[in-house]
């Protein structure tokens, strides 16, 4: 019965998929070549206003504010003022050509102005944390006055109750040992909720969810940062001590400390590798599903004959490639979690063992 | 560098406040209330399990204690039994012994009594008979006999007075 409906389910989207791209090699046969990297830098790029669809050339989008701090003082305006405005200088301020906010001095030099605008990343951040805490408080929301001795909860909050555990039990409770777990364990769910929702959100080609939050490395920066403070400010002595005097002959710490600079510049590699690897991830994600598009796009100004033919195809490789893009929404989200959970408990061990042996080769002695 | 990979100020200063604030209210509002209740949920699960283990044990133990006393029961009943047998037995023997002892004495007696009687009978039949003797020949001396035939008739009508008498 489900297995039915999937198969009927699956053959409608592919249909309705094979239908678009014929609608709209009529209207775009006239325009000019695709440039697909500028198209996939646009699209995974921040940007000013909520690009939602263009229709006969009119692109339909939600403007946005704009707060920067110009050479003018503080500014505030509708992103839809750049175009409504003249040569699209609103205020001496305009949009360069990666969509940043920029203004020319005297000399004619573009630079860029101290920008805090709420821009399309902005929004989804606050659709992701508002979806966040309605979720969770909902959830929360469950349990005020239930008791031990009630019924777990079904449904959504059961749910919700189950990937919770998981991550508590199995990833948190697994690498951070038992003294300290409680006090990260609120900070490295938040990470990982919030990733996996970012996401999830970011594979939703429309309103709601398809910027690309933790495809951006100022989000991944952000997040990197965070588990890096956490790391380094709660580690153990031990911790410290194993940067700077690690278990190693004299000679490769004494004279050139050769150990403890690669060590120290293991902190700081650490978190960095969390940054690029969720970024990358999610980034390539979005730019092969975009690529994938490009090519219905580029087969059909071919000709017809050829995008039909390959349309189909492009269209089974986008399905394909949304299915993985969940599977690395949470596989991405859970490596996240796992790691920083993982730096944060070896920074809280206390290097028990070790001290011991010393203490029994001494006693030997 | 390419705009992509350098973060904007902006987005940062949003992530940071926007994080801050989803971390604080999960923190404090969303994941204890779950964790929290999970683990008592845990710990309630534990206790009534243990509790059905100590539960039965208990049911165990007062079964094991049931069947001993049930054996005990019915151990007694048999010994009581066998009591009952041997007590009745004993009674029957010994009231076979009572009724036999006193059926020979009374059988005894009775003989006593029979051959008191025919010692008795006898001695008064002889007693009698020596009456008699004595009377018949006190007769017979008292009386002056003549004849031989005259003596046979006295003798015949002194018997024959004497049965008369009798």
């Amino acid at each position: 019965m489900i297995q039915n409906k999937f198969i009927i389910l699956t053959s409608c989207i592919l249909f309705s998929f094979l239908l678009i791209p014929v609608n709209l090699t009529a209207a775009e046969e006239n325009q000019p070549e695709i440039n697909v990297q500028e198209l996939v830098m646009e699209h995974t790029a921040d940007a000013h206003e909520w690009h939602i669809t263009t229709i006969n050339g009119r692109a339909i989008s939600i403007p946005l504010p704009v707060v920067v701090k110009s050479s003018q003082g503080w500014q505030m305006f509708m992103s839809s003022k750049f175009e409504e405005s003249a040569g699209g200088i609103y205020n001496g301020l305009y949009l360069n050509r990666e969509g940043k906010i920029c203004e020319k001095d005297s000399a004619g030099n573009e630079s860029r102005v101290f920008d805090i605008s709420i821009t399309k990343n902005v929004v989804q951040l606050w659709i992701v944390v508002i979806l966040l805490i309605v979720i969770f408080l909902y959830c929360a929301h469950w349990y005020k006055n239930k008791k031990p001795q009630d019924d777990a909860p079904r449904g959504f909050v059961g749910f919700m109750e189950l990937f919770v555990m998981f991550v508590y039990n199995d990833i948190i409770k697994e690498t951070i040992d038992e003294k300290h777990y409680r006090f990260f364990a609120p900070y490295l769910l938040t990470v990982f909720f919030f990733i996996f929702l970012s996401n999830i959100l970011g594979l939703i080609p429309i309103f709601p969810g398809g910027a690309n939050l933790t495809g951006n490395i100022a989000i991944t920066f952000f997040l990197a940062l965070c588990t890096m403070l956490l790391t380094n400010i709660f580690g153990s002595k031990h911790y410290w001590k194993d940067i700077f005097w690690p278990d190693v002959p004299w000679w490769l710490k004494f004279p050139i400390p050769i150990l403890p600079v690669i060590e120290l510049f293991g902190v700081f590699t650490k978190p960095f590798a969390l940054m690029i690897r969720l970024f990358a991830n999610i980034f390539g994600g979005h730019a092969v599903a975009i690529s994938l598009t490009c090519v219905i796009f580029i087969t059909c100004q071919m000709g017809i004959a050829k995008g039909a033919s390959i349309s189909p195809i492009s269209v089974f490789l986008m399905i394909f490639m949304d299915l993985l893009e969940v599977l690395v929404a949470f596989i991405q989200a859970f490596v996240f979690t796992m790691l920083s959970s993982v730096f944060i408990g070896l920074a809280q061990q206390e290097g028990e063992e070790t001290t011991h042996s010393v203490e029994m080769t001494n006693n030997n002695l | 560098m390419p705009s992509f990979l350098t973060p904007d100020f902006g987005l940062l200063f949003w992530m940071l406040i926007a994080f801050l604030v989803v971390f604080f209210i999960l923190a404090k509002f969303g994941f204890p209330a779950i964790i929290n209740m999970v683990e008592e949920r845990k710990k309630f699960i534990d206790e009534s399990l243990q509790s059905a283990r100590e539960a039965n044990e208990k049911l165990a133990n007062i079964k094991s204690e049931s069947e001993v006393i049930l054996k005990e029961a019915q151990l007694r009943q048999s010994q009581i039994l066998k009591d009952a047998t041997a007590t009745r037995e004993k009674i029957i023997r010994e009231a076979k012994e009572k009724a036999s002892v006193e059926a020979a004495r009374v059988i005894e007696e009775a003989k006593a009594q029979i051959v008191a009687e025919r010692e008795k009978s006898e001695r008064e039949s002889r007693e009698q008979i020596a009456d008699l003797s004595i009377q018949i020949a006190g007769k017979v001396l008292s009386k002056n006999l003549e004849k031989d035939e005259q003596q046979i008739e006295w003798i015949d009508r002194l018997l024959d007075e004497m049965s008369v008498a009798k």
